[in-house]
């Protein structure tokens, strides 16, 4: 995907603008929140599963190398393969092997975020490869030729009508000539026009929620049932996954697995959670041939041991992206890259360059609820705070922002100059608004006045009317 | 404090908005602290929190300031300051800041643990009740992120506003969300601050209520220009005011 993240706040200028999207995000605002917060109430061990859910990934992180190989020799005995990619371009390339090893002409794709990570898509197709993405919103995203807004619900942002706009353009070709309203119709007409391609694919290529060690099982969890076609039809099997999705046990799968869906969409399961554990033996009736896991790195290991290593406790639910009021004002598109939310805004300076990516863990009010919500106790505002940190450091970003705080830092170091400032700055704005008691615009500086009237100061400071009147100080 | 009829000494953390832009909220907490029993300390050292600085990624800046707060308000049995989010700030965020710096991180918690914001002081340490408060209004409230996550005060200034005769609190849809301000974020972010603020005053104009209060100037002074910019109504005080029976003069960002 195309990074545009320099570009937040024209993006999010733009985003505020569309009526569309206004639509859709609303509905991401009290749709999602309210279920997880029900599904929270309704299982009284939810906050202790959350513990649990942080101290087992916590414990992956700190075995990361032991519980990979684990995973990989597990993987190998079930009759599979690995493929260690440290980057990108390693992961495209092992993936196009495998596909031009049996002469792949179109892949399907289960839902997954590392292969929009690593822009599979365009890559397989100039190399005259067709993917066709098998999620529906994936698909209503890949027609309309656009990245996803959302890691759970890629096509969050499209109202039914663009749906239905999109369908009518794209399924001509397959006889559907109506313009289908209905939304349940729409997605029969996908199910209809997909079910065809599952069956001529010649590789499946799917995500993975997890990477059980124990067994070397991947596993997805899906509502569509369109993972399970994908991996299951094609002779190949592909899997494309991280490092840290590593999880030592089944037993812990399920601990996780139920905080999981209960955070994302207030399911207490998905609809199916597919465990995939090498290719089809001979006593399967049916089965992939092949099976291989690409295993992403991705700058993830660097993180390993600094202040972003909680991050990689992220299982992708979304929690924080549906909780955000920043996202629900601007959504996903704006972040400009893969992953949106206060998780993008805390992993992106990472992985595209804090230069780049300055913006996100700026434009956020710090409120906290991304963590409150997390599964995992991810700290997300602590993390946003260290690249602020790190911006002002490395002085990366506006000069008079920076000039503005130090200035502001040298009086409030200074007590007896800050009071005689402070003083002159109360009486002053004071002054101005007068009798109106607000002022509607400033000489300087804007961004306040721009949006909102500056309630005006009531004229001589608390410091000085206490003094004044001989309250104690001492 | 073993003698019973001695008064708790408090030290006032003012906060910068209050001394700059709304010192009648400092006189309400004096007030309402002198209510409950206590005597009232301003230390003429203190500034702010530094938050500002904290939030702008000034590690530096605001360990300076932290420093400078730790030492004037070290002898103070109780710090308490008419606001969730610098309270927060002392709370929370000095002993993370010092957790490298084992000397300072023991006065940081130190004084954590003195510290309490004003509304919460009141009621779980004074056992306060308002005194003959005389306000015939229907009131909303609006958690500051501050108060309902890093301080946890939801139900006190409740209870609190409940104790007022002809005070009727209704309560807004969506109480949990942010109302935009975030300190400097809702300057360099207006037009986000902006859609975050205007959702927040739907939900408290749709409650019918005629005046607003929270237990932080920050969020109010955002909510109160805000309406105001849409030519709304709506009478905006800081809690203090209320429960020290001082909202009869103009409220935040009227005509005086």
């Amino acid at each position: 995907m195309q990074v545009s993240s320099s570009k937040f706040k024209e993006n999010a200028h733009d985003a505020l603008k569309d009526d569309n999207l206004r639509a859709a995000l609303n509905r991401v605002k009290t749709g999602f929140t309210t279920a997880r917060a029900n599904a929270a109430e309704g299982l009284p061990e939810f906050e202790d599963l959350r513990d649990k859910a942080r101290d087992i990934k916590d414990h992956v992180l700190e075995n990361l190398d032991y519980y990979l190989e684990y995973f990989e020799q597990k993987v190998i005995e079930q009759g599979g393969q690995v493929h260690w990619c440290s980057n990108a371009s390693e992961a495209r390339e092992a993936v196009l092997k495998i596909c031009r090893d049996v002469d792949a002409k179109t892949v399907t794709k289960g839902k997954s975020m590392i292969t929009e990570e690593i822009a599979l898509n365009k890559f397989l197709a100039a190399q005259g490869i067709e993917p066709i993405e098998t999620d529906l919103g994936e698909y209503i995203i890949q027609l309309a030729d656009e990245p996803p807004s959302h890691i759970i619900g890629p096509a969050v942002h499209k109202t039914k009508e663009q749906v239905t706009e999109l369908f009518h353009e794209h399924h001509q070709q397959y006889g559907y000539t109506e313009r289908e309203e209905d939304p349940e119709k729409l997605v029969g007409e996908a199910r209809a026009v997909l079910r065809h391609k599952y069956v001529t694919a010649d590789v499946g290529i799917t995500g993975a929620n997890f990477l059980v060690a124990e067994t070397g099982s991947t596993v997805i969890v899906t509502n569509e049932g369109n993972g399970d076609l994908t991996q299951s039809l094609p002779e190949t099997h592909v899997v494309v996954a991280s490092l840290e999705k590593v999880i030592p046990t089944l037993e812990d799968v399920s601990t996780v697995m139920r905080v999981l869906a209960r955070s994302a969409t207030g399911q207490e399961m998905s609809v199916y959670t597919t465990f995939s554990t090498g290719p089809k033996r001979d006593t399967d009736l049916d089965g992939p041939a092949n099976f291989h896991v690409v295993l992403l790195d991705g700058g993830r290991s660097e993180m390993i041991g600094t202040e972003l290593q909680e991050l990689l406790r992220c299982i992708r639910c979304g929690a924080c992206m549906n909780h955000c009021p920043v996202y629900h004002a601007v959504g996903g598109h704006s972040y400009g890259w893969v992953y949106p939310g206060p998780i993008g805004a805390a992993l992106n300076p990472q992985m595209v360059g804090l230069e780049e990516a300055r913006d996100l863990p700026n434009a956020s009010s710090f409120c906290g609820r991304c963590e409150e919500v997390c599964p995992v106790r991810i700290p997300l505002p602590k993390i946003l705070r260290h690249w602020r940190e790190e911006a002002f450091e490395k002085q990366v970003g506006p000069k008079p922002e920076r000039w503005g705080i130090e200035l502001w830092g040298f009086f409030a170091k200074r007590p007896w100059l800050y009071r005689r400032v402070t003083r002159l700055a109360a009486s002053l704005l004071s002054m101005m608004a007068g009798k109106k008691g607000r002022l509607k615009s400033l000489p300087f500086n804007n961004g306040w006045t721009s949006v909102r009237d500056l309630p005006a100061p009531q004229g001589s400071t608390f410091m000085a009317q206490w003094k004044s009147k001989g309250g104690r100080v001492k | 404090m073993s003698d019973k009829n001695k008064k708790r000494e408090v030290a006032l953390f003012v906060t910068c908005l209050v001394d700059i832009n709304r010192p009648s909220v400092g006189f309400a907490a004096v007030k309402l602290l002198e209510q409950a029993g206590c005597e009232v300390i301003v230390p003429d050292a203190q500034t702010c929190c530094g938050q500002p600085a904290y939030n702008s990624g000034d590690r530096r800046t605001t360990q300076d300031i932290a420093r400078d707060v730790i030492r004037h308000f070290k002898r103070f049995r109780y710090v308490v300051a008419p606001s969730g989010s610098c309270a927060g700030m002392i709370k929370k965020h000095y002993p993370e800041m010092f957790k490298d710096d084992p000397l300072m991180l023991l006065e940081a918690e130190n004084l954590a643990s003195r510290t309490y914001e004003l509304v919460s002081f009141l009621k779980d340490v004074c056992g306060f009740k308002p005194d003959d408060v005389e306000i015939d209004a229907k009131l909303t409230y609006h958690d500051s992120c501050s108060s309902l996550r890093e301080v946890k005060v939801v139900d006190q200034p409740r209870a609190l506003l409940k104790d007022i005769d002809d005070l009727e609190l209704i309560e807004a849809e969506d109480r949990e969300a942010c109302c935009g301000f975030g300190g400097t974020f809702c300057i360099k972010y207006s037009e986000i601050s902006e859609e975050m603020v205007d959702r927040k005053i739907d939900n408290l104009l749709a409650t019918g209520a005629d005046m607003l209060s929270a237990g932080d100037l920050g969020c109010l002074m955002n909510i109160a220009g805000r309406l105001h910019r849409r030519g709304h109504k709506m009478k905006v005080l800081h809690i203090a005011e209320i429960l020290a029976d001082m909202a009869d003069g103009p409220g935040i960002g009227e005509k005086r």
